[in-house]
């Protein structure tokens, strides 16, 4: 046993001294260079952090572009999904809520016009991003509510659409936090 | 065409891109020929002194089963220890207690054996010390190990007649230096380029435009993400794991992960036949994963671009595919893709929520562990393939009446006992698993436990049943990945669950190496016109035949009750 126990144990502290102590602190040292300082990128608004540029937070209200349902509230000391099953019958009634709340607050907006991810939990809960159709079924909305036009709210959006990876590879999205500080700042 | 299958294609064909030079790189490695890092050779020959090891010893199989299982016990313990008492220990600047007993017990089980099931969150239930110094300690040796352990076998395949199958701590160590940890030191810094968090500040907090007090957690998460990926771990820092945006901020880190979870599995494929000198026996082998893998893609993809009928009935649109648990950043598209390569290759890590995933999504990815050898886990994914292979030469020797033979070795009663075993042990510790579970569900609902059997399922029917299936099946393949509405924080559960991961991952490993040393140990017959041809795709087939009757036949009883029965009553 001598044989194996003796190197096992010098092994993995020497080990643990590499992979875990070293190897971190030099990618937390290289992380000092990037935009972020490692600490993760903020937005601000005003001279006044109000979030994190990869993170969703909650937008309710009915003068802000709407982020999509989470299943923990946006609330970023944790993070998750629904878990619901696709044919669980409370979780489609719930869908069925959100979708006729959503009716409620848009008046003139049809089933046939509203995105599945507006009603539906993202994977983090902190899904940070809506679809470009996801922002544009809101505009309406918003014009409304803060005495815009339409033509103008559509044009933010696309200012603020992603294109996919080199144009090619993945989804377009709009971030939903930058989107709305912008929203904020046509009022000036 | 459009972005999101563009997307997919690009992702897999860079894999491979990148996995065939890696490949050759690796058997030149371990036949020790010189390699552009050999400036790492000062530090090996450090680590070896300071342990007291002659890496110019060479072991035969039992004394590398010995080695790898004693530094495995070290670790188990370690693991343990670290877990319960990291409340009081350092780099907890949010101040998480330790972990109770049977969370430990299933937590250090986990991570030691390269599966990575988590029944706690990382925000909360782990501090900034253990995820480094426990977890992604793990994550680097347990992949090693599984590495180590497949260049055994590699060699055990190579030599003539011999008992000396090189040195393991050689092959352990040089996993980490020459491996994994020069690719994951590339892959963090692309992660903390694109917004991942590397500083070990504790939770920060902000007022939202809205007025609500949010707090943050974060951490040094790119380090651990690399070698999570690359090491075919899975275990995340967040509880959301990669869907997390501070986890994967964007398409290309997306992407970045994908390639780095794929990339060691298949590398190691093609590794076999520039190690052995037989790169057509590597085809057929990564034919029939390929062909494997593909059978479970394509209709994972198709499922979730279509979205979910349920939903569809309400009259929204789906103009993506099913969103419920999946992020807008990556789609519908890339989430289905990373379902499977997650499943098939053992990762367990998750972009989007496998709870919500179609049913028909659900059954490929359960298919996907069943089989566990479709590329599979760092080094054990062709080990499982091994024990296949084997049963396949059997079965092909029986059909023409020839002694089944296998690289000029026979193969007689006792390598086949201990491959039939290891083949039927996969099924039966998941099956009598979910068995087990079903059987408290249904009869002792109540019972006076911390969380009561009636509220474990977080979704009813045939669902419910797919949760508790997928749990024993993720960790019998050491995948980690999870149904996550399982209410699995708890000592049923832990204790379970923990035992299925230690069987799950050892016997697999002890039997691939027992007929290899028994095998090299023999008689080496020249191949003649007699000869069952291994690099033929007609031994292909008949080696994707066995997996699929040994995998259809066991679990398709299973399949039915749980997402196949969900499938035909969606609607």
């Amino acid at each position: 046993m001598k044989t194996y126990l003796l190197p096992s144990l010098k092994l993995t502290l020497i080990l643990i001294v590499i992979t875990a102590g070293i190897y971190p602190l030099v990618i937390a040292g290289i992380g000092k260079l990037t935009p972020g300082h490692g600490d993760g990128e903020t937005v601000s608004y005003k001279g006044r952090v109000v979030g994190y540029a990869l993170e969703g937070q909650k937008f309710t209200k009915d003068e802000y572009f709407w982020s999509r349902p989470s299943a923990v509230d946006y609330n970023a000391a944790g993070s998750g999904g629904s878990n619901k099953g696709p044919s669980n019958p409370d979780y489609l009634k719930q869908v069925e809520g959100r979708i006729q709340d959503f009716l409620k607050h848009n008046p003139g907006v049809t089933r046939e016009q509203i995105p599945a991810e507006l009603v539906t939990a993202s994977g983090s809960g902190l899904d940070p991003d809506l679809s470009p159709a996801g922002a544009q079924v809101q505009v309406a909305r918003i014009a409304k509510v803060r005495g815009l036009s339409a033509d103008q709210l559509t044009k933010l959006v696309d200012e603020h659409t992603e294109k996919p990876l080199l144009g090619v590879f993945g989804p377009a999205k709009v971030n939903v936090l930058k989107l709305n500080v912008a929203l904020d700042e046509l009022k000036k | 065409m459009n972005t999101e299958i563009s997307g997919v294609i690009f992702t897999y064909l860079l894999t491979l891109a990148l996995a065939i030079p890696l490949g050759r790189y690796i058997a030149r490695v371990f036949k020790g020929e010189k390699t552009w890092l050999d400036f790492m050779a000062p530090l090996e020959r450090f680590i070896f002194r300071f342990s007291g090891i002659d890496t110019k010893k060479e072991m035969n199989w039992k004394q590398h089963l010995f080695a790898l299982l004693t530094i495995n016990s070290v670790w188990l313990i370690y693991a343990f220890v670290c877990l319960m008492a990291q409340g009081h220990l350092p780099l907890n600047p949010d101040a998480n207690p330790g972990q109770s007993p049977d969370t430990a017990f299933n937590t250090a089980i986990s991570f030691l054996v390269n599966c990575n099931l988590q029944h706690y969150s990382g925000e909360s239930g782990a501090t900034y010390f253990t995820q480094h110094f426990v977890f992604m300690f793990l994550h680097f040796v347990s992949a090693a190990t599984g590495i180590a352990a497949l260049i055994v076998v590699f060699r055990a395949l190579k030599d003539k007649i011999t008992d000396k199958l090189g040195n393991f701590w050689d092959y352990f160590v040089k996993s980490i230096t020459r491996i994994l940890l020069p690719i994951s030191f590339v892959i963090a810094v692309i992660f903390a380029f694109n917004g991942m968090t590397t500083s070990y500040a504790g939770k920060d907090t902000f007022i939202s435009m809205q007025g609500d007090t949010v707090h943050v957690s974060r951490g040094p998460v790119a380090a651990l993400v690399a070698i999570k990926h690359l090491g075919t771990n899975g275990g995340g820092w967040f509880g959301a794991n990669s869907a997390h945006p501070i986890e994967n901020p964007n398409y290309l880190t997306n992407t970045t992960e994908l390639v780095a979870q794929c990339l060691i599995p298949i590398a190691l494929v093609f590794a076999l036949g520039f190690y052995l000198n037989k790169k057509k026996f590597s085809y057929v082998i990564f034919g029939v994963m390929t062909v494997g893998m593909l059978m479970f893609m394509i209709p994972t993809i198709n499922a979730e671009l279509h979205g979910n009928p349920a939903i569809a009935k309400m009259g929204v649109i789906q103009p993506t595919g099913a969103m419920e648990g999946k992020e807008v950043r990556f789609g519908p598209a890339n989430s289905a893709y990373w379902s499977v390569m997650t499943t098939i290759i053992s990762t367990g890590s998750v972009n989007s929520m496998h709870d919500s995933a179609m049913p028909m999504s659900g059954t490929m990815m359960l298919m996907g562990m069943m089989v566990n050898c479709f590329y599979g886990g760092c080094g054990v994914g062709i080990l499982n393939f091994y024990i296949f292979i084997i049963i396949a030469v059997f079965i092909s020797g029986l059909m023409v009446g020839r002694t089944p033979e296998f690289f000029g070795r026979k193969i007689e009663a006792r390598e086949m006992k201990i491959a039939s075993l290891i083949a039927l042990l996969h099924p039966f510790i998941i099956l009598v698993g979910a068995a087990i579970s079903s059987y408290v569900i249904v009869h002792m609902p109540g019972a006076d436990w911390a969380v009561k059997p009636s509220t474990w399922l977080n979704n009813p029917g045939n669902h419910g049943f797919a949760e508790m299936l997928y749990e024993y099946t993720s960790s019998a393949a050491n995948n980690g990945s999870g149904f996550e509405g399982l209410g699995d924080g708890n000592i049923f559960w832990n204790v379970t669950t923990g035992i299925v991961m230690v069987l799950g991952r050892f016997l697999p490993i002890i039997g691939p190496l027992a007929i290899a040393g028994l095998l090299a140990n023999k008689k080496f017959i020249p191949e003649s016109a007699g000869t069952l041809k291994s690099d033929t795709s007609t031994f292909g087939i008949m080696i994707f035949a066995v997996i699929m009757i040994i995998a259809a036949l066991s679990f398709f009883p299973a399949l039915a009750l749980g997402p196949i029965a969900e499938h035909f009553s969606l609607k």
